[in-house]
C-alpha cells in the first residue's frame, strides 16, 4: 500500500514514515506543504494521503483545504486527516467532500500505531476514521434525543464504535463480544433510531453520522 | 478624579523681574481686549447706523423731507453694507484674538486652553454658507462671549500696570517734575509720599504674576470647550476600562500558568520517571518495563487533552482558522441545544476584538443552556457602519438581570475595553435579547493560497 504524506514538522513526518514502514506501508512521497501534497497525489496515485490540518503558509486550516483539493483533484481519493484538536465542523465537510474513503483522527492517535495503522487501511479501503472525540461529541450533543435514549448502554458503545467507522468485526474484538452479537445490536440500534440497515460499513457510517449531526 | 492636567502648567514665580514681566504681558492682553471690543463695536455701530435711518424715516422731522429720507437710507444702507463687511470680519476677527488669547494664557499666564473648532466645510465658500460655518459653531459664540467679558475681565490683566503707574507717577512722579502736582491728603511730605509710592509700585509688581495667573483661570472658564467635561468623562471610563483590560489579562495569565503548572508539567515529570524508571528495570524485568512505557505514553495522551482544552480556552483553533462565523458555528455543532447562526461578515474584527466577541457568544449560550430552558437559541452576527453586532436570543423564560448575575457583568466590562456594549432584554416569561455591539473595522477575507 503507498502512502503520501503531508506533515511540516520534521519530527512528526519523520516518525510517521518509520512507522508506516515498520507495518509494511511505502512511503510514495512525505512533502512539508498543500502545494508540494497536490502534486505529490496526482503523480504518484497514492492508495491514501495523510494530511496535518496546520500546514504552511498560514499554519490554520491548510491541511484541510488541501485535503479537498486533493480529493478535487483525483476523485475518491483517500484522504486521512490528523489534528492536535478535532473540530466536528471540519469532520462534516471531509465527510461532505465527495466519496472515497475519509479520516479525521486526533495527533494522539499515532501513540498506538497498530489501531492507527489500521485507521489508515481502513480509510485506504474506502472506509471511515472518524476520531473517538468527535464521536463523543455528537452523541453528548445528542444525549438530550429521544431515540438515543432508548438504546441500551452496550448499544451507545456499539454505535460509538459504528460511528468511528470500525467494521462489526473490529467492534466485536474491541468489546470482547461475539460478531454475531454485535450484529444483533447493530440491527436494534437500526430500528430504534429508524434508519435504513446497510450491510456496507461505509454507507452504514454515514448514516450513523448523518442522524447524529442532524 | 479624573482631570484633564496641562503638561504647562507651571508653579507661579514672584519677584520684581517676573512681576514687571507679568505686568508688560497683561498690557499686551488690556491691548488684545481692545482690539476684541473694536470689532464689537462694528457691529454695534451697523445696528446703530440701522436703528438711527429708520428712526429717521418714521419720527424725524426739521428739514426738507427729501433730504430725510435720503438721510434715513444713507443710514439704513451704510448699516447694512457695515454688517455685510463686518459680520465675517468681527467673526473671523474675534476668532483670531480669541485662538491668540488662548496660545498666550498657556505661554505667559500658565493656563493651557484646549481648543476645538467645527472644520470649515469641504469646497469654495460662498458668503452665506461661510457665515453658517462661523454662526453655528459653538466655538464662535464662545469667542464673542469672551470678547464682550474681557471688558470687565481685562482690569485684572491691566491692574498691575496701573497700581505701577499710579506709584510712579501720582506719588513718586511729584518729586522730579512739577507738570504733576503732588495728590493732597493731610500729611504729604515729599518722603512719604516717595515710601507711599514705592510701596504701591511693589504692590503692582509682586501682585502682577497672580493678577495674570487669574486672568488666565478666568479666561480657561470661557473660552474652553464645553467638551471638557465630556473629555474628562472619557478619560476616566478609559482609565477604568484600562485597568480592568489588564486585570483580566494578568489573572487569565496566571491562570494559564496554574493550569500548565499543575497539568501538562506535571504529567511530563511523571512521565520521566516512569520512562527512568523502565531503563531501569528494561533488562531485569521486561515486562514490568513495557508496562511502565505503555503508563509513560498514557500520561502523554492524557497531558495532550489537558493542553488542548488549555488551548480551546485561551484561543480557539477553529477561531484563528475560520474566524469569529465559523468558530460560533463549531460552537454549536457542539452544544446540545439548537442554536442557529446567522451571519454576513465578509472580513475578520481584529483578533482581539474576534476573540472578546467569540468568549461573550460562548458565555451567553452557556447562560442560555444553565438558566433559559430555551427550545432554540438565534445568533446573529453582522457588520454595518464600522459596528460589529451580535445578537443572542433565545425563547427560553426570561428574567435575565445583569445586575444579579457576574456572567454578563463580565462580559460587560470585556467588550467595554473596546468601546462596546451590551443590551440585555429579558422580560419574566421570555424571550432574552442580547445584543453585544463592538466598533470595529473588518480586514478583507483571507484569500486561498491552494
Amino acid at each position: 500500500m503507498r502512502v503520501v504524506i503531508a506533515e511540516d514538522l520534521f519530527l512528526l513526518r519523520d516518525g510517521l514514515t518509520r512507522m508506516l514502514q515498520a507495518h509494511g506501508l511505502q512511503i510514495a512521497a512525505a512533502v512539508d506543504n498543500g502545494v508540494d501534497l497536490l502534486a505529490a497525489v496526482t503523480a504518484d496515485q497514492p492508495d491514501v494521503a495523510i494530511v496535518d490540518v496546520r500546514l504552511p503558509p498560514t499554519f490554520t486550516d491548510e491541511g484541510i483545504r488541501a485535503a479537498l483539493a486533493a480529493r478535487r483533484e483525483v476523485p475518491g481519493l483517500p484522504v486521512l486527516v490528523l489534528s492536535q484538536y478535532v473540530e466536528q465542523l471540519y469532520a462534516r465537510e471531509l465527510l461532505a467532500s465527495g466519496s472515497g474513503g475519509i479520516g479525521y483522527l486526533l495527533k494522539d492517535r499515532v501513540f498506538d500505531s497498530g489501531q492507527f495503522v489500521d485507521a489508515v487501511r481502513r480509510v485506504a479501503a474506502g472506509g471511515t476514521a472518524m476520531d473517538p472525540e468527535v464521536i463523543a461529541r455528537l452523541l453528548a450533543r445528542n444525549t438530550g434525543d429521544g431515540a438515543l435514549a432508548a438504546l441500551s448502554r452496550r448499544e451507545r458503545e456499539v454505535l460509538a464504535l459504528m460511528a468511528e467507522g470500525r467494521s462489526n468485526a473490529a467492534i466485536a474484538q474491541r468489546l470482547v463480544i461475539t460478531e454475531r452479537a454485535v450484529a444483533k445490536h447493530t440491527a436494534s440500534i437500526f430500528l430504534k433510531l429508524d434508519l435504513q440497515p446497510s450491510d456496507d460499513d461505509n454507507r452504514r457510517v454515514l448514516a450513523v453520522l448523518a442522524y447524529l449531526g442532524g | 478624579m479624573a482631570v484633564l492636567t496641562s503638561p504647562h502648567r507651571s508653579r507661579l514665580r514672584f519677584g520684581p523681574q517676573a512681576g514687571l514681566v507679568a505686568a508688560t504681558r497683561g498690557v499686551a492682553f488690556a491691548v488684545l481686549m481692545a482690539a476684541g471690543i473694536g470689532l464689537l463695536i462694528m457691529i454695534v455701530a451697523a445696528v446703530f447706523l440701522m436703528a438711527l435711518g429708520a428712526a429717521i424715516l418714521i419720527v424725524g422731522h426739521g428739514g426738507p423731507h427729501e433730504e430725510r429720507v435720503l438721510l434715513g437710507f444713507l443710514a439704513i444702507g451704510s448699516g447694512l453694507g457695515l454688517i455685510r463687511f463686518a459680520l465675517p470680519a468681527t467673526l473671523l476677527g474675534t476668532r483670531g484674538l480669541a485662538r491668540l488669547t488662548r496660545q498666550l494664557t498657556g505661554a505667559w499666564c500658565g493656563v493651557p486652553i484646549a481648543e476645538w473648532y467645527a472644520p470649515p466645510p469641504a469646497g469654495n465658500l460662498t458668503y452665506t454658507e461661510r457665515l453658517r460655518w462661523l454662526a453655528t459653531d459653538p466655538a464662535t459664540r464662545r469667542d464673542l462671549r469672551w470678547a464682550a467679558a474681557n471688558l470687565l475681565v481685562c482690569a485684572l490683566a491691566a491692574a498691575p500696570v496701573g497700581i505701577i503707574a499710579t506709584g510712579l507717577i501720582e506719588f513718586i512722579g511729584p518729586e522730579f517734575t512739577r507738570l504733576i502736582p503732588p495728590p493732597a491728603f493731610p500729611g504729604n511730605t515729599p518722603r512719604t509720599l516717595v515710601v507711599l509710592g514705592l510701596a504701591i509700585t511693589s504692590v503692582g509688581v509682586l501682585a502682577a504674576p497672580a493678577l495674570l495667573r487669574a486672568y488666565g483661570l478666568v479666561a480657561r472658564s470661557i473660552l474652553a470647550p464645553d467638551g471638557e467635561a465630556e473629555l474628562a468623562l472619557r478619560v476616566r471610563q478609559l482609565t477604568q476600562t484600562r485597568t480592568e483590560a489588564l486585570d483580566t489579562g494578568a489573572a487569565e495569565i496566571r491562570r494559564i500558568e496554574r493550569d500548565l503548572h499543575d497539568g501538562a508539567q506535571a504529567r511530563l515529570v511523571a512521565m520521566g520517571m516512569t520512562l527512568d524508571a523502565a531503563g531501569q528495570i528494561i533488562d531485569s524485568n521486561p515486562d514490568a518495563a513495557r508496562a511502565l512505557v505503555l503508563e509513560a505514553r498514557d500520561a502523554s495522551v492524557k497531558a495532550l487533552a489537558e493542553l488542548r482544552a488549555l488551548v480551546r480556552g485561551i484561543h480557539p483553533p477553529v477561531l484563528a482558522d475560520r474566524g469569529l462565523a465559523d468558530a460560533i458555528r463549531a460552537l454549536a455543532l457542539d452544544a446540545s441545544a439548537r442554536i442557529s447562526l446567522a451571519s454576513d461578515l465578509n472580513g475578520r474584527p481584529p483578533a482581539p476584538v474576534e476573540s472578546a466577541a467569540y468568549f461573550a457568544v460562548c458565555e451567553l449560550l452557556a447562560n442560555v443552556s444553565k438558566h433559559a430552558e430555551a427550545r432554540q437559541t438565534w445568533v446573529d452576527i453582522r457588520h454595518t457602519d464600522g459596528m460589529l453586532r451580535i445578537g443572542v436570543t433565545d425563547n427560553g423564560h426570561g428574567g435575565a438581570e445583569p445586575a444579579r448575575g457576574t456572567g454578563l457583568r463580565g462580559i460587560e466590562r470585556r467588550l467595554a475595553a473596546f468601546d462596546g456594549v451590551l443590551a440585555i432584554s429579558s422580560p419574566p416569561g421570555g424571550p432574552t435579547a442580547v445584543t453585544m455591539e463592538v466598533p470595529c473595522a473588518l480586514s478583507s477575507p483571507k484569500t486561498s493560497s491552494c
